[in-house]
């Protein structure tokens, strides 16, 4: 399928664990193929392990900027923003990838740069989901995770990303069993189910079986 | 809606211990097991259990005596630093020979040291942990299935012996993703006839305490106690072997060391080198059986390690020093690398095939 055109900032929240990194590497990456001056933002305030910062030598090969804690996957455990964030409001030429952390707590970030974005309002705030995580396992309780992030990051989902997978464990069943989710998430939320996304081996399963399917190469494998 | 459900370590560990019936959990934030902590915040309130973030590491653990002096299941858990601090708890607790489950997320030290994954707890977790003669079940888990799986025995060892049970995980089992099942069998608790709930005025006090004011008292408490102690090591030890059958090679390692050795195991198997793997998965007990065999058939054992050699001290215990036994380590926070592991591997071996 053919991606729809992003928006100058294009904010990727979901639970950790949703995949979101991995979604927002994807889109940071077709993204650069469309212009010239791109920036991934990793603003995630929780995870010590596992971050966008593990690619960074691709970003870098492939001219991408990568915003993000000079304390990220080091030995400084705080809660550290990167100090260069504020090129994501104030530089109007650049095109971002906003990588938002874990939950709630992880959005608390968004907060300090959610009315610069909101007044510009050229944005999409995209909610990455997968049924196969604990705290989001049906609709219901996705929705209030939503809400979580809304009413800490003060901005407004705009639609949602079905990203429901179980690792590199993951069946083209698994992904077919999560669609009714997505939908259903979708409908509660009132917003648009833009995509649904899989890593690239399970693409051709289930490319004629679900619509908007989008394939994305996996970045972080585990040991 | 789905069996297997993804999870991180530390998440696992915190649904497997709600699933096995644990109410309560008192803790402090520290990486890389803060997870533990905020499942347990978000679940706790849902199920009408107890979720409180003490004001320290020692306040938490003396809430955890509290709960566990009335009998109900209970934890904490923490990493490295946290644990130091939980020590003198954990000597109470044994003193006291109460259950519990502890949770010890392991991180790079001395000191602060980092927050990077360790198992430079290993002496502290299975020689006592703390002032006094006493014991730990150690259970060192090497999947995110297996971080659920042994909260669930840690639990049912602990209430079954009335003593501690301690998770000693490392920072990457607590941080990777995996799919669980999450479909335990869970036992019925044994009674707890000890537990301070109340006389009702229908039976005697219960007294749970470990201060004794006579020396000949403490003393055959202690004896007492080793006496349980013993069964647990005559009983409870657990490990895995991988490839071992013909193996002249033995590779000791648990935890993220044994994902890795697993790898170079399957590497140097191509090259033609028969080497296999022994996994502890209790640390303590310390799985002595598979050792002592391996003594009389392998020429030489390598025990590897996320710390400046522990476990091989156990490993040269259980083989008799029979054997050559040598030290394939990273520390400070650093995993050694599958190629690492294959070169200790081929040095054991005198060299490729």
């Amino acid at each position: 399928m053919i991606m729809r055109d992003f928006k100058r900032i294009t904010l990727l929240c979901g639970h950790y664990g949703s995949g979101k990194t991995n979604v927002a590497v994807n889109f940071a990456l077709e993204l650069r193929k469309q212009r010239d001056r791109v920036a991934i933002a990793d603003l995630d305030i929780v995870n010590p392990y596992f971050r966008s910062k593990d690619s960074s030598s691709e970003f870098e090969d492939n001219g991408i900027r990568l915003i993000c804690s000079e304390f990220a996957n080091s030995n400084v455990d705080i809660p550290a923003l990167p100090q260069d964030m504020y090129a994501i409001t104030d530089d109007k030429e650049l095109s971002v990838i906003i990588d938002v952390g874990g939950d709630d707590r992880g959005a608390l970030a968004l907060g300090r740069l959610a009315p610069k974005i909101v007044e510009e309002n050229d944005y999409e705030m995209l909610m990455v989901i997968n049924c196969y995580r604990p705290l989001t396992r049906d609709a219901e309780s996705t929705i209030e995770v939503m809400r979580e992030i809304e009413y800490a990051g003060h901005i407004k989902f705009t639609g949602i990303i079905n990203n429901s997978n179980l690792g590199i464990a993951t069946t083209p069943q698994d992904v077919l069993k999560s669609i009714k989710y997505a939908k259903e998430v979708a409908k509660l939320s009132d917003l648009p189910l833009l995509y649904t996304t899989v890593t690239d081996d399970i693409y051709n399963d289930l490319c004629d079986k679900i619509e908007n399917l989008l394939p994305l190469s996996l970045q972080a494998r585990p040991v | 809606m789905a069996d297997k459900v993804l999870m991180k370590g530390n998440e696992a560990i915190a649904e497997a211990a709600i699933l096995a019936g644990c109410k309560h959990y008192f803790g402090y934030p520290i990486t890389p097991q803060t997870e533990i902590a905020a499942y347990m915040a978000k679940k706790m309130p849902k199920i009408g259990g107890c979720f409180l973030q003490a004001e320290s590491e020692i306040a938490a653990i003396n809430m955890v005596y509290g709960v566990a002096s009335t009998g109900k299941r209970v934890m904490t858990s923490s990493s490295s630093p946290g644990i130091s601090l939980k020590g003198e708890g954990l000597s109470y607790m044994a003193g006291s020979d109460l259950p519990c489950l502890v949770v010890n997320v392991q991180r790079g030290g001395p000191g602060l040291g980092g927050i990077q994954p360790s198992q430079s707890d290993y002496f502290q977790a299975t020689k006592g942990g703390a002032h006094g003669d006493f014991r730990m079940i150690v259970l060192a888990p090497a999947s995110v299935q297996e971080m659920a799986e042994l909260t669930v025995k840690g639990f049912e060892l602990a209430d079954k012996y009335r003593m501690t049970s301690m998770i000693l995980a490392d920072g990457t089992m607590g941080q990777m993703m995996e799919p669980v099942a999450l479909d335990f069998d869970i036992k019925e608790r044994p009674a707890t006839p000890w537990a301070t709930t109340g006389t009702k005025l229908e039976r005697e006090h219960n007294i749970v305490n470990s201060l004794s004011l006579v020396a000949e008292e403490l003393e055959r408490l202690n004896f007492e106690r080793f006496e349980r102690y013993k069964a647990v090591e005559e009983n409870e030890a657990m490990y895995e072997e991988f490839m071992t059958e013909d193996a002249d090679i033995i590779v000791a390692a648990f935890g993220i060391a044994s994902r890795v050795s697993k790898n170079a195991i399957v590497e140097a198997r191509k090259q033609g080198i028969k080497v296999g793997l022994i996994r502890p998965i209790t640390l303590w007990p310390f799985p002595k059986a598979p050792f002592e065999k391996a003594a009389n058939t392998a020429k030489a054992i390598i025990s590897v390690e996320l710390s400046m050699g522990q476990m091989i001290e156990d490993v040269k215990l259980a083989t008799g020093c029979k054997v050559p036994v040598t030290l394939c380590n990273r520390v400070g926070g650093m995993i050694p690398s599958p190629e690492q592991v294959l070169e200790a591997i081929i040095e054991a071996n005198g060299g490729a095939n």
